[in-house]
């Protein structure tokens, strides 16, 4: 019967073997773990010029904001990760509000336009802007010609008739791109006026997708005309070689600060810091140019890129992060689109 | 006394006063990095540094000590064991989660003791082998009382089962679960668990009265129900062309089986809509040749339904031919003797005997249908599932992880009340045919109306499928698939190439880094689920103990429950001390093996129930023990199911995708992930490319177990193969 002891013996010394496995540490010193919110090509490259540069080897994670933001908060007791880099500066300034990320004052702040400053101010020092990108329409070049349809250069041109069933824009309760697009129109039409606006436009949208840059595929791929996205995703396409422009509305819109915030707890804080800082470099910011990405970067000595649309050309409007990044506001108005848009949705 | 009660006992000193008792990543500066070998155990550690709860614990290990040693206590060793086990894992579970990184977790705690200066880390080796052979004690004494026949063997087995759930499934779920009446400020009230429960847009029937979306629980009932019967009628179309008619091609059709399960998730979704997508294939064909007009159609529920039954068929297929190749012709040739014609034959015989299939079938592919989150991801469009929205409600803008628990008891509920519903309508009627007296009768054939409408159904849908993944291995090589259809490598070349550096091979592709982390996971995770299903099977079939059928339904609940709450109860439940696992490649193959065990439990009960208990009794007669028998005689004949456990839990590990994407971290990332975030970005190519190397790896890895473990052999007619069964991504 000893051989029974051996069997249990052997099957628990595999648990214990499992456990023991486990107890490696989880972020080894030396490594920096990133979670990265921009298009994976950009993560990689950047990654690369800051071990090239400093030696410190980067471990780099493709999340959207969502999941990170949600990775983040379930990790908060004990943060397996030291830099959030990328996605909009909205999850980031809930991040801060929820004490998630660290304060920090880079002495590159001289060097950065204002509106990553702002976003540096508005999360008390835990966060700053490291690119923008404004929110605008893609559409599909061939499909528009067949038709004979003049490209939408206004909120107001994209509830004419003949863009019927045509356009694609994000549910914002999934994506934040489309959240920013629903705070954008509040701000621009009032909020009476807005869910007015978007219950026309709900007769023209034929889907709401659930990623914020999924309209800007489709519309690459000829499966919609229209698409409300961050223009930089709309370029990206047209690169890409698909028939595609974009354009910025008329009426104004609004736009994203890409941002970067150090994790509390982090048990790598200078290398969080050296990434921080080179991310906030014109030598770091020019990584996103090198894998065309075209947001505007926030570093004034930073190049910007000849095919990023200029933010001076776009009617930008007076955006309120604060107001519409708490978490109050945007549970309010995501209810409402709820109640007032999706529930009448296809 | 007996040597493995001492064995165990002198592991859990091991553990107790020789290893060290934390794991390695501490947050406190005080507990990283812990102190190598004896200097960091329990026993040290609370007597030097302060953690005075740590002590305790040597008190069941002294009195384990004392009746093992002193032969005047011999005769109360069993119910010693038995407490003092019980007591020392209690302590050592009650001391890890009221003690965290800062002191007391709970605080309740601190108001009753005031605060407590010292934290700790998560269990390490020291602990895991402590908790273990506090765990061999208990049931060892257990045993030694008399209860289980006094057979250790199925004390234990089953204790390290039952441990094994309660750490890995239970905590979890359980973790989620109670997220479901939070408050927001950490509190619990029954009126938010109502609210969230009780929501419109779970439960509005609107669709009905008036132009309003329905609620999102009648949606994912909808499809799964659309999604069980299409899949159940292919399954059995595909089945009795491969059993009851002269089809030849049946190689074939087992090729066809086998292919979506190794596709890695949306890639068929991919494919649907490069074929019937607005500006698909199909659609520009049909509308220059036909004048169709171009539509939108595939987004929604047609969509999503014929993704899923292109998904599922293959499951039902598996399930239904292991129950036609069942039924024993006697009857049916007794029907026919007695004049019956085949069509009266097939309505009062054969049919009645394959509803056992056509229920599993179902009840497979509905709650398949429920779980699934890849393609109502891609193509649902303003169709909105279950899945999907647990996933954004954790993941989107509104972050509300309350609502995403709550979702997850209305999906929980749904798959539970669904294997209900099934055992009500099989009844306690016996399907038994296949009894120990020979049966050698020929099959006898279809009637000529039933087995058109078997083909007519089968082959087109079978030629569909492989049209389909021919379109798929040639997307990979396409410029860009759909608008530039010259050939080219780029996308291999982006995702697995290889370079020369200077110090030696680069692997420069994107791809590599996620490739060797999937492998390695899968190749660790399949061998640890057939061993833990398989052994469960045994106990299940071969050994009878009070609460079988309780024991039975615990191993099936992570079955029911959808990968997206696994992976988030995961990252609640492990990701602080004690059990801290998050960031590690541990917590992706655990979980791999405890979503997968369900399935390896079937396949091994489903086996082992076709092996006669005399084969047993005549080994276990002439002296072989249960562990000798279970090895020269059971597991030789268990060959097919360890082939199904093994090959399953392999190629899931690979291609789930929904319960992993919360547990991947920077360091492991899994290949699945990677390509959904291809997919999202408009990659299509990258992604394509990416998942038919894995199709053809599978292939391989499939081709490899097969062989290494061998045909069972025996005697007569190959029996009924395994039946395959899919769990939920």
């Amino acid at each position: 019967m000893t051989s029974a002891g051996n069997w249990i013996k052997s099957a628990g010394l595999g648990l214990g073997a499992l456990v023991a496995l486990a107890a490696h540490p989880a972020s080894a010193q030396g490594t920096l773990t990133v979670l990265c919110g921009v298009q994976e090509e950009w993560c990689k490259a950047i990654a690369v010029a800051f071990e090239k540069k400093t030696g410190t080897a980067v471990a780099m994670s493709r999340k959207s904001a969502g999941e990170a933001l949600a990775q983040i908060r379930a990790e908060s007791a004990n943060p397996k990760t030291d830099v959030w880099w990328g996605a909009p500066g909205d999850p980031h300034l809930q991040a801060a509000e929820e004490g998630l990320t660290l304060p920090y004052e880079s002495p590159q702040q001289a060097d950065l336009q204002p509106w990553a400053l702002s976003q540096h101010k508005q999360s008390q020092g835990r966060s700053v802007g490291i690119y923008a990108g404004a929110l605008g329409f893609v559409y599909n070049v061939e499909l528009l010609a067949k038709r004979k349809i003049n490209a939408p250069k206004c909120w107001a041109d994209l509830l004419r008739p003949e863009f019927k069933d045509e356009i694609q824009m994000a549910n914002p309760n999934a994506s934040g791109t489309a959240y920013t697009a629903l705070a954008t129109l509040v701000q621009v039409l009032g909020e009476d006026g807005a869910f007015d606006y978007l219950k026309k436009l709900n007769d023209n949208v034929n889907q709401y997708t659930k990623s914020g840059s999924a309209p800007s595929a489709a519309v690459a791929r000829s499966e919609t005309l229209v698409g409300i996205v961050f223009m930089h995703d709309g370029i990206n396409q047209k690169i890409n070689g698909f028939p595609v422009d974009v354009s910025a509305p008329c009426e104004g819109t609004g736009y994203e600060i890409g941002s970067v915030s150090i994790i509390k707890g982090t048990k790598n804080l200078d290398a969080a810091k050296a990434f921080y800082e080179f991310a906030l470099s014109p030598e770091g910011q020019a990584t996103g140019a090198e894998t065309k990405q075209f947001q505007m970067p926030s570093n004034r000595k930073s190049a910007t890129p000849p095919e990023a649309p200029k933010l001076e050309a776009i009617r930008l409007i007076d955006y309120n992060f604060q107001k519409y990044g708490t978490a109050e506001e945007r549970k309010r108005l995501l209810s409402r689109w709820d109640a007032d848009i999706k529930a009448v949705a296809k | 006394m007996r040597p493995r009660s001492a064995v165990w006992l002198a592991l859990g000193w091991v553990g107790f006063a020789l290893l060290p008792w934390f794991a390695g990543s501490g947050t406190q500066p005080a507990l990283a990095p812990p102190s190598p070998g004896p200097a960091g155990s329990a026993l040290i550690d609370g007597l030097t540094n302060g953690r005075w709860w740590l002590l305790p614990v040597a008190l069941p290990l002294l009195l384990a000590l004392a009746v093992t040693a002193l032969p005047g206590l011999r005769a109360r060793q069993p119910a010693v064991l038995l407490a003092g086990g019980a007591f020392g894992l209690a302590w050592v579970a009650a001391q890890g989660f009221a003690i965290g990184l800062d002191g007391w977790a709970w605080g309740w705690l601190a108001a009753l003791f005031g605060p407590l200066p010292l934290g700790q880390g998560g269990y390490g080796a020291g602990a895991a082998l402590t908790a273990l052979s506090f765990l061999f004690l208990m049931t060892n004494g257990f045993a030694g009382l008399g209860f289980m026949k006094g057979d250790r063997f199925t004390a234990g087995a089953i204790g390290l089962v039952l441990a094994a759930i309660a750490a890995f499934v239970f905590l979890p779920v359980g973790y989620v679960l109670s997220g479901a009446g939070d408050t927001g400020t950490g509190g619990f009230s029954a009126a938010a668990l109502w609210t969230r429960l009780a929501a419109p847009d779970i439960w509005r029937l609107s669709c009905l009265t008036e132009a309003k979306s329905c609620g999102v629980v009648w949606n994912s009932v909808f499809l799964a129900v659309m999604t069980g019967i299409a899949t159940t009628l292919l399954g059995l179309a595909f089945a009795l062309v491969a059993v009851r008619t002269g089809f030849r091609a049946k190689k074939l059709l087992r090729v066809l089986t086998v292919l979506p399960i190794i596709t890695p998730p949306f890639v068929i979704s991919l494919a649907v809509i490069l074929l019937f997508g607005r500006n698909g294939t199909v659609t520009l064909g049909l509308a220059e040749w036909f004048g169709i007009p171009v539509s939108r159609w595939i987004y929604g529920l047609p969509g999503v339904l014929l993704t899923q039954t292109l998904a599922f068929t293959p499951i039902s297929f598996l399930v239904m031919i292991g129950v036609v190749q069942g039924i024993g012709p006697s009857l049916e040739e007794a029907a026919q003797t007695l004049r019956a014609s085949r069509w009266v034959t097939f309505r009062t015989v054969t049919w009645p005997l394959m509803r056992p299939g056509v229920a599993n079938a179902f009840l497979i592919s509905f709650i398949e249908s429920l779980a699934d989150f890849g393609n109502p991801l891609i193509l649902g469009g303003n169709f909105e599932v279950l899945s999907t929205k647990i996933y954004f409600a954790v993941v989107g803008a509104q972050n509300d992880p309350g609502r995403a628990a709550a979702l997850g008891i209305i999906l929980l509920c749904l798959c539970l009340g669904a294997f209900w519903v099934q055992r009500q309508w099989l009844g306690k009627k016996s399907y038994a045919t296949v009894g120990g007296k020979g049966d050698n009768g020929i099959p006898s054939q279809l009637p000529r109306g039933v087995k058109i409408a078997a083909y007519a159904t089968a082959l087109p849908w079978a030629a569909f499928t492989f049209v389909l993944y021919g379109l798929i291995l040639f997307g990979g090589f396409t410029e860009n698939w759909g608008r530039n259809n010259s050939l080219t490598l780029r996308h291999y070349l982006a995702a697995f190439d290889l370079s020369w550096g200077p110090s030696g091979l680069i692997w420069s592709g994107r791809a590599w880094g996620s490739l060797f982390t999937t492998i390695e996971v899968a190749a660790l995770s399949a061998p640890l689920t057939a061993a833990v299903g398989l052994l469960t099977a045994y106990l299940l079939v071969r050994q009878r103990f009070a609460g079988r059928g309780a024991f039975e339904f615990l191993t099936m609940l992570s079955f029911a429950i959808p990968g997206t709450v696994i992976g988030i109860s995961y990252i609640l439940a492990f990701n602080q001390p004690p059990i801290e696992l998050t960031g590690t490649i541990t917590i992706l193959i655990i979980c791999f093996v405890f979503r997968n065990m369900p399935v390896s439990i079937r396949a091994g009960v489903a086996a082992m129930s076709q092996i006669d208990r005399s084969l047993d009794e005549c080994s276990l007669t002439l002296g072989a023990g249960s562990v000798q028998t279970i090895r020269r005689v059971i597991l030789p004949l268990l060959r097919p199911a360890i082939v199904a456990s093994l090959v399953y839990s392999f190629v899931r590990a690979i291609t789930s995708i929904s319960a992993v994407i919360f547990l991947v971290s920077p360091k492991y990332e899994l290949a699945t992930a990677y390509i959904v975030g291809r997919v999202e970005q408009g990659d299509f190519g990258l992604a394509i490319a990416y998942s038919s190397a894995l199709i053809v790896l599978m292939s391989v890895v499939i081709a490899l177990i097969q062989f290494a473990v061998g045909e069972r052999r025996i005697g007569r007619r190959t029996a009924t193969p395994v039946t395959l069964q899919e769990k939920p991504v």
